[in-house]
């Protein structure tokens, strides 16, 4: 019975990086699900987002027609098809205004503190 | 090949006529110093077809796309040339708006000119937002950027009228719509500098050039510097696609008007919560997608443009 064991193992070593990083981060897990910004009809929703200094933060686009998130200087996804998403840390305080770069009529923020 | 006679040149100034059928109302119109008037009903697209020098235009193939609204975009797209094929009179070359591709994949494009060229015509094209984001943006540029300026802008004349397209869908700023750039813009007085204000023009690019509906980003921030640089030329003729659907205006000796797509039809401005394909019933599709034919007559001096739905 080898595979419990390490998959017992796994799940102990994950956890433990989990919370080491989640230690060093400052981004606590109960914020973690909540770090999600939706791409929904040409939108950003929230088109606002407060987070901490560590916390990761990811996009999802749901509409047909694909889409792409762009900081300009700080982070640029890849063209986001329907379904994709994308992620990015945020390791130092600020205001991070955004913008799909295909429709840049689409804008948003994310307020790191 | 050209019929063109350079003592004469074929579009007026003042008087221009513009004939055009809406799909699905058949409502004939002619506009005549910016004043649209109805000539009544007709009864098909062809009625308003004249001689003269024809070119079409074809716009947001989208190959690649496979969502609800069109599961088979390369299929319609190949209804659209079959539609091409059978016309009477064979045009002299064709335009695309942009918005070859949907996702800017080698497969894609390889898919739409594998279809395209059985046209037999020659293709102008000028990129839409959705052909620039391949990682190293340069599919594109490989297949039709040659002997093109900048992002692959470029003029070229045929039958005395000048023809220019112009890239609108980079370097876009946060919260604004279309651009065109600096550079652009002055390469645009340059190539207008040599041009008598009697001659033709014809200005593509993929987003409209004049503000249909900033709110979905339809329209172009400096397109109004475009225009300006055009100021005196007697007839000039805008055509944009990107919005999937056909509207018109004139403005003096302007006239604007955007292309249905080929794939999928998007909304009217303000009918639905986001500018996103439109899904409509199976039978209604083909209504409307579409292709535009545009007419410069030689004697009489009008133009037509006629947009032709795939069916109905």
């Amino acid at each position: 019975m080898k595979s419990p064991t390490r998959r017992g193992l796994g799940i102990a070593i994950a956890a433990a990086l989990f919370l080491h990083l989640g230690f060093l981060g400052g981004a606590r897990a109960e914020d973690a699900a909540n770090l999600n910004v939706m791409i929904d009809n040409f939108t950003f929703e929230p088109a606002q987002l407060t987070v901490k200094v560590g916390a990761t933060v990811t996009w999802k686009n749901r509409d047909d027609i694909p889409h792409t998130v762009v900081s300009a200087g700080k982070f640029r996804s890849k063209t986001l098809d329907t379904d994709d998403s994308f992620s990015f840390t945020f390791t130092a305080a600020g205001d991070y205004k955004y913008f799909c770069s295909l429709h840049p009529h689409m804008t948003g923020m994310i307020k790191v503190e | 090949m050209s019929e063109f006679d350079h003592d004469h040149p074929g579009v007026s100034r003042r008087r221009v006529l513009e004939c055009m059928t809406w799909a699905g109302t058949g409502v004939l119109w002619t506009i005549s110093g910016g004043v649209p008037r109805s000539l009544g009903m007709v009864g098909s697209a062809e009625a308003a077809a004249a001689p003269g020098m024809t070119f079409l235009q074809i716009s947001d193939s989208h190959v690649g796309f496979d969502k609800p609204a069109n599961p088979n975009a390369l299929g319609t797209l190949e209804e659209a040339i079959a539609k091409i094929n059978a016309m009477p009179a064979k045009p002299s070359f064709m335009i695309h708006t942009g918005d070859i591709t949907h996702l800017s994949k080698a497969a894609e494009f390889d898919n739409a000119e594998r279809i395209i060229s059985q046209a037999k015509l020659d293709v102008h094209y000028v990129p839409g937002e959705h052909d620039f984001i391949d990682e190293e943006v340069k599919l594109y540029k490989e297949r039709y950027g040659k002997g093109t300026k900048g992002a692959g802008w470029y003029s070229f004349d045929a039958n005395g009228v000048h023809f220019i397209g112009l890239v609108n869908v980079v370097d876009l700023k946060a919260g604004g719509l279309g651009n065109l750039g600096a550079e652009q813009l002055a390469w645009l007085e340059d190539d207008l500098k040599a041009k008598s204000k009697s001659t033709p023009v014809v200005v593509f690019a993929h987003i409209p050039l004049w503000t249909v509906y900033p709110q979905w980003g339809w329209g172009t921030e400096d397109g109004a510097r475009a225009l300006d640089t055009l100021k005196g030329f007697g007839s000039v003729t805008v055509l944009n696609g990107h919005i999937h659907q056909v509207m018109q205006k004139v403005e003096g000796n302007v006239t604007f008007h955007t292309a249905r797509s080929t794939a999928f039809p998007q909304p009217a401005p303000g009918t639905a919560p986001s500018p996103g394909p439109m899904k409509v019933e199976d039978s209604k599709l083909r209504t409307l997608l579409g292709v535009a034919s545009i007419n410069f007559k030689q004697n009489n001096q009008p133009l037509a443009i006629i947009d032709t739905p795939l069916q109905g």
